[in-house]
């Protein structure tokens, strides 16, 4: 998989009520209108000019706290190809796997707000275009790659009838 | 190999042997699904197509987050609930039941078995010996459906606790300071396994609030062994069948040691927007803190030893005119434990405003919403930023005997001062 696009740079820690405020709570079953108000307690510029294909490039523990997949899910409605961070918090990581928006974890301290990055998933490879450095990430465990693949643990079911090890 | 408590009960739903690393696929015994993650995990299962749930009688759905309904959306939310529930035969909790959490452990979780929940506190099911672990809607969607899932077995911790805890120190206190040591991601992806002398006098509902707030430093799930004091929770809750003894094997294997004095902790206090972000309730930064809400409640600290301890620092005090007590027990056994000894009289006399047993203000859906630029002090797990539903205020958190020590005063104090 090869991604082409512009970095969001967030700060460590964003949790999921900065991603997916519980204000918004009433609005979980209407994702288009909740969509609206991603990551807007962090950056509230965010939803109204993000771009298909951009990434967010982020600190540590992205994702913190609730189990709410909505988080994941808004982002992707965003049209966020990718999540990078230095760390992510677990459930959030699998959340995204599982709907299909992948979480790649490099040093995104060499990511600058508004870089251009190519990402090759296979390779593990992050080129930042603006700055000319190459950054290079473990490969994604295996079976989240393939639900990856699938576009998303509910596809990758729906293929193989079962979740094969 | 030897065997950590997680490993043990992984094997044990994998049917071979695994250890920290392996990739498995396991048996769920129980799932939990609640009404913030509910109706997009039944979207999904519909998705799936495969009829019925695996296991309907283990499969139990909660009204507690946004309960009662405060909007015609959240109610129809519940009503889609309800609707699944009553369709498959799943169990139903419904409005004033309680948070899940709390529901589960007394009524459901079992030591040695596997509880997956659409909700990230789910983790407190750890404090009976079962690996309970919070995931999002379609893991669940998936675990109701097939019955199963996929996990990798974490890595262990092992939190070494001895000696006891001095007067006006509380659990609580424990799992902030150890939420602090660790960090917020510092045991991401792992197992929180506690051991050591002092479990021989702590209490499930103890152990509860421990095992609660592991997923506070990222861990995937936070176990005690079971022992003579599950056994006997089980036995008062009608349970007593569902004892199993589960503990670690000498020569397992941890990735990290962790020892604490219990004897030397103080009461602590969570401060804004980190829950890892902890200082002793006397630091002197704190006693210029006012405080416009205190919430006692939650699925971390509303059960009936909460309410206990902290109707007998109020009892027969005044609340400050500048604060507003709001008490939410955790469940309805709760509730009526409280109204049988008087405690609920207590709060009442002292100026409290009683909710119905669940989740209360502690995800800023409703019941407490603080405004601008305001404090709460809360007995709750999480201080982000916009927890309580308003970014433009500050939550601390804190045991409930600090929360009700500052109370009477409007300050943040320390309830060393009021025992």
């Amino acid at each position: 998989m090869k991604l082409t696009g512009k970095a969001w740079q967030f700060s460590d820690n964003i949790s999921t009520d900065l991603i997916c405020p519980g204000r918004y709570y009433h609005l979980r079953s209407d994702l288009n209108k909740l969509a609206k108000h991603v990551l807007e307690d962090a950056r509230s510029e965010f939803a109204a000019s993000v771009s298909k294909g951009d990434f967010i490039a982020a600190g540590v523990n992205f994702g913190l706290g609730s189990s709410r997949e909505h988080a994941p899910i808004i982002i992707k409605m965003a049209g966020i190809s990718a999540v990078l961070a230095k760390s992510c918090a677990r459930i959030f990581y699998r959340n995204s796997f599982n709907i299909g928006l992948p979480v790649i974890l490099c040093d995104t301290g060499k990511i600058g707000d508004g870089d251009k990055l190519n990402i090759d998933i296979e390779k593990g490879e992050v080129q930042n275009c603006s700055t000319g450095e190459t950054l290079h990430f473990s490969p994604i465990p295996k079976i989240m790659a393939k639900f990856l693949e699938e576009g998303g643990l509910i596809p990758y079911l729906k293929k193989y009838g079962d979740i094969k090890i | 190999m030897k065997k950590t408590i997680v490993e043990k009960i992984l094997s044990e739903h994998s049917s071979r042997d695994v250890h920290a690393g392996d990739f498995t696929v396991a048996d769920v015994d129980l799932i939990l699904v609640q009404d913030g993650t509910g109706p997009l995990a039944i979207d999904v299962f519909n998705q799936l197509e495969t009829g019925k749930p695996a296991n309907p009688g283990h499969s139990v759905f909660f009204i507690d987050h946004a309960s009662p309904s405060p909007r015609r959306e959240l109610a129809n939310d519940h009503a889609k609930i309800r609707e699944f529930a009553r369709e498959h035969g799943a169990v139903m909790f419904d409005i004033g039941d309680g948070v899940c959490h709390q529901v589960m452990t007394e009524k459901f979780t079992s030591p040695g078995g596997i509880l997956i929940g659409a909700d990230s506190h789910t983790v407190t099911g750890g404090a009976v010996g079962a690996f309970a672990i919070g995931m999002g809607s379609t893991d669940i969607a998936v675990g109701l459906a097939y019955g199963k899932n996929w996990f990798r077995v974490p890595e262990s911790y092992r939190i070494i606790l001895s000696k006891g805890f001095r007067r006006g120190v509380f659990p609580k206190d424990l799992v902030l300071h150890l939420i602090g040591t660790l960090g917020a991601d510092g045991a991401n992806y792992k197992c929180l396994e506690f051991s050591g002398e002092s479990l021989g006098h702590m209490s499930v509902p103890d152990r509860m609030t421990v095992a609660n707030m592991s997923v506070e430093a990222g861990a995937k799930c936070g176990i005690f062994p079971s022992d003579e004091t599950t056994k006997t929770f089980l036995e008062n809750y009608g349970r007593g069948d569902k004892f199993k003894s589960i503990k670690a094997d000498k020569g397992a294997e941890y990735e990290k040691i962790v020892e604490i004095d219990l004897s030397t902790l103080k009461p602590m206090v969570s401060l804004p927007h980190r829950v890892d972000n902890v200082l002793p309730v006397d630091a002197p930064e704190l006693r210029k803190i006012n405080i416009n809400q205190v919430f006692i409640g939650s699925c971390t600290n509303g059960r009936i030893e909460d309410l206990r301890t902290a109707s007998s620092i109020i009892k027969g005090k005044k609340k400050h005119g500048n604060v507003r007590l709001i008490v939410t027990p955790a469940s309805r056994t709760v509730f009526e434990q409280a109204i049988g000894e008087g405690i609920l009289e207590i709060f009442n006399k002292f100026g409290a405003s009683i909710n119905t047993p669940g989740c209360g203000p502690c995800c800023g859906v409703h019941q407490g919403i603080l405004a601008d630029g305001e404090n709460a002090l809360a007995t709750s797990n999480r201080n982000f930023k916009g927890r309580m539903g308003n970014p433009e205020s500050f939550v601390y958190l804190s045991s409930p005997a600090t929360a009700a020590a500052s109370a009477i005063t409007g300050r943040i104090t320390d309830p060393r001062e009021n025992m």
